[in-house]
């Protein structure tokens, strides 16, 4: 399967199922286009260019076919159904570790924190219990990741560090590493909480949606106050103290603010160098929510990011954005690249009270309830649902160029807009395949 | 090659079957997106 397209004066070629990426001059582009539907003396006949030029391209695709860098076929769905048979391991928790929060976002899933439920705030008892789950259902697999996330964990941070004391002291008795990330809005950032980070997590996502109008509307304080002039230098220290590395400032863009690319650069022109920016998911009729007809409008904002890095970039200033890190020459086994996100059978969310979910975005959703931390999971019905998504799994899926890097896209966006977890959420699917295209052309241009 | 320039190198996904699906990476979800899925920017704890 080929997947061609022409992005900021580059002309590439995606062989698809053998993950190679080629950057070819306009004969060529031309002729990959019609190499498989005719011969070469009809492509000569059908194509405005030198003969010798045409043979030239021609030759040159035959030979990257040869050696399956070129029209490769899909050759790993019987591979894909045995890796997803294998016994699986629960490898990461995200610990609710406070239903509250002193922000009121207006697109927040959690509802103030609050996921359809009640407030509360999780107990060092739930969280050492939660980490004797983790490490008991892990099987040989040594790295192990907990999320401190919310509402606002900053809320509970004496049990945040009580977990973490008590998550180092099973490490080499049960020979594990954990692996922590800290996420939090910032309000209740200090250096206390800056040091013990610095100490202890892996990763910290710090949110912030990029100019401060674009932030203060949608991340008013539960008083209605704003909030950017709060936490912005707060991150900044943050990120400073942490060498600009091991985490990342990420803000939620709605149709609000479509221009997204300005808040990105606005948060570099800051200082920050790790940078994501996500569509906010919403259904159709919340006033935030990013529609079909947004689309040419998100996908020029994405490549008005793209060119802006490369300049950045060329200017010996460059910052990263999440969604267009790839890595062309190494990255994820194919089985990682396949076999979906890994919710509800290695990754589960831990709720304040000890209830296990598939993630997160599940949470409050009673009917998705897998057990809990004290006693286990008892809806493996549910597990093996989600063990079965795959992209094989998702009609949608088998065509797109895209599958390779979305694993099948996220499951709790395809409950909430389809009603079941193994269909897709459409419009997502078609901002990915443009982060995609954009991540890509970049490392085109990195590479002349 | 004149006319075609491969960043990918001679490395397919294919290659990667055969030790593939260890699981010792990292959560697709546990970086900084957390609404979505996207796995091709991750890295393989088994090349480190």
């Amino acid at each position: 399967m080929i997947h061609q397209y022409k992005n900021n004066g580059f002309n590439i070629v995606m062989d698809v199922c053998s993950g190679a990426i080629h950057v070819v001059d306009d004969v060529t582009y031309d002729v990959v286009a019609l190499f498989e539907k005719k011969d070469l003396e009809e492509i000569k006949a059908e194509l405005d260019y030198p003969d010798t030029e045409i043979e030239e391209a021609y030759g040159e695709i035959r030979e990257l076919k040869q050696e399956g860098l070129l029209f490769t076929e899909d050759i790993y769905e019987d591979y894909i159904t045995e890796v997803k048979s294998r016994k699986t391991v629960v490898k990461a928790l995200c610990l609710h570790i406070a239903h509250d929060c002193n922000l009121a976002c207006r697109y927040c899933f959690a509802e103030e924190g609050e996921y359809q439920g009640q407030r509360g705030l999780m107990s060092a008892e739930v969280g050492r219990a939660a980490l004797d789950f983790l490490v008991e259902n892990s099987g040989n697999r040594r790295n192990l990741e907990v999320d401190f996330f919310g509402g606002e964990p900053t809320m509970n941070f004496e049990v945040v560090k009580e977990i973490v004391r008590y998550g180092r002291s099973l490490e080499e008795k049960h020979d594990k590493h954990f692996r922590f990330t800290l996420t939090t809005n910032g309000l209740l950032v200090n250096d206390e909480i800056i040091g013990f980070a610095n100490k202890e997590m892996d990763n910290v996502v710090m949110s912030i949606d990029g100019r401060r109008e674009v932030h203060d509307y949608m991340r008013p304080t539960r008083n209605g106050k704003p909030s950017y002039d709060l936490i912005l230098p707060k991150f900044k220290k943050f990120a400073d103290s942490r060498n600009q590395q091991k985490y990342y400032v990420r803000g939620t863009f709605t149709n609000r603010n479509l221009d997204f690319a300005s808040d990105v650069i606005h948060l570099a022109d800051e200082g920050f160098e790790q940078i994501s920016m996500e569509p906010v998911v919403g259904e159709a009729d919340e006033p935030y929510a990013i529609q079909e007809k947004d689309l040419p409008r998100v996908f020029a904002e994405y490549d008005r990011l793209a060119r802006e890095m490369i300049k950045r970039r060329k200017e010996g200033r460059p910052f990263h954005f999440f969604h267009f890190m790839i890595d062309l020459t190494g990255g994820p086994c194919v089985a990682k690249r396949l076999s979906g996100c890994g919710s509800g059978t290695e990754y589960m969310a831990v709720t304040p009270w000890g209830d296990l979910y598939p993630c997160h975005q599940f949470v409050g959703e009673e009917e998705f309830k897998l057990g809990d931390v004290f006693t286990g999971i008892k809806r493996t019905d549910i597990c093996d649902r989600f063990r079965s998504c795959n992209v094989y799994t998702k009609e949608k899926c088998r065509d797109c160029f895209a599958r390779f890097y979305c694993s099948g896209g996220c499951p709790a966006n395809s409950y909430k807009f389809q009603g079941r977890i193994d269909d897709s959420y459409d419009l997502s699917c078609e901002m990915e395949r443009k982060r995609v295209e954009c991540a890509i052309m970049l490392q085109a241009a990195l590479a002349e | 090659m004149k006319r075609i320039k491969t960043l990918t190198g001679k490395k397919t996904y294919s290659n990667t079957m055969c030790k593939g699906g260890c699981g010792e990476c990292q959560t697709s979800c546990q970086s900084a997106c957390k609404t979505s899925c996207t796995v091709g920017n991750q890295t393989c704890e088994n090349e480190k």
